[in-house]
């Protein structure tokens, strides 16, 4: 859980970005235009452009070539973002997005990582027993489809595709935007209608 | 820039420790140094992060998604599944 920070940390930030000021590597409104960017993203927006993939070919396949355009079209400024990549569930692959080293999340379409994806346990867990990860959440996966880790170690930030669930035919992309969780994004759990 | 691998190539990671030789900053997990993959795709170029982290002068660097064997990388787990990383190609090598 989050705990207000101590007087030290505020004092030891606040020297910190009065430091960037003044050696002109930011100013004081990038950080708050960063900051109100980053406030304002949730998993909302990754699940609008799952809806959108799902009901609009085209679009999916400019979300499956450059998750940042597909953002973008989206309303969402990518600038400043890292590039983000999109992984694509089919009958044959689930996948888990993980972040072994730190921290690293698709927060322009996601926003701030949940508590869980940052602990020790499932970063260490993820990508060594998968599938018991996986059932820990509820998330059995049909027989024949394997289960592909991503480890996101570098430039990239990845979400999942996942794949549209059955009986959802005819909704629109509204309607099915409301099955798509912040968990589904990042393949610990599935869309369920 | 492209790099010196392909998407199908088989490829290990460098089995190297620079952090027990000093402060370092590293992309490249653990768990699969000296590891043999798969290029799945080259991801474009970027600026080395070791050098980055350190505000050093960063040349581009191919960045590849190299794909591992699951189960073999932890002798247990289920046949077929696979990790994908994101890897920089100065820690990659060739396979004979």
């Amino acid at each position: 859980m989050a705990h207000a920070p101590s007087a030290e940390s505020v004092a030891l930030l606040d020297r910190f970005v009065a430091a960037l000021v003044a050696k002109g590597v930011l100013t004081e409104d990038q950080i708050a235009t960063q900051i109100a960017s980053t406030d304002r993203a949730s998993p909302e927006i990754g699940a609008r452009m799952v809806a959108r993939a799902w009901t609009d070919a085209e679009y999916r396949a400019l979300l499956l070539r450059d998750g940042g355009q597909a953002a973008e079209a989206m309303g969402v400024s990518m600038a400043g973002a890292p590039p983000l990549g999109v992984l694509e569930d089919t009958d044959k692959v689930h996948h888990l997005v993980v972040c072994t080293l730190c921290s690293c999340y698709p927060r322009a379409v996601l926003g701030y990582p949940p508590h869980w994806y940052k602990s020790a346990a499932y970063r260490a867990r993820a990508v060594r027993e998968p599938r018991a990860v996986l059932a820990e959440w509820g998330t059995t996966l049909p027989d024949g489809v394997a289960v592909k880790v991503v480890d996101s170690t570098a430039d990239f930030r990845w979400m999942v595709l996942p794949q549209r669930p059955a009986g959802t035919e005819g909704w629109d992309a509204g309607r099915l935007a409301s099955l798509v969780t912040r968990d589904a994004l990042v393949g610990v759990a599935l869309p369920r209608a | 820039m492209s790099g010196s691998f392909q998407a199908g190539q088989r490829v290990r990671v460098k089995r190297d420790f620079p952090e027990l030789r000093g402060p370092c900053h590293i992309r490249t997990p653990h768990y699969l140094r000296g590891r043999e993959g798969v290029v799945e795709r080259p991801l474009g170029a970027y600026p080395n992060p070791e050098d980055l982290a350190f505000a050093r002068p960063a040349a581009k660097v191919p960045l590849y998604h190299v794909r591992f064997d699951q189960p073999s990388l932890w002798n247990e787990g289920a046949a077929g599944d696979t990790v994908l990383v994101e890897l920089y190609e100065h820690w990659l090598e060739g396979t004979a």
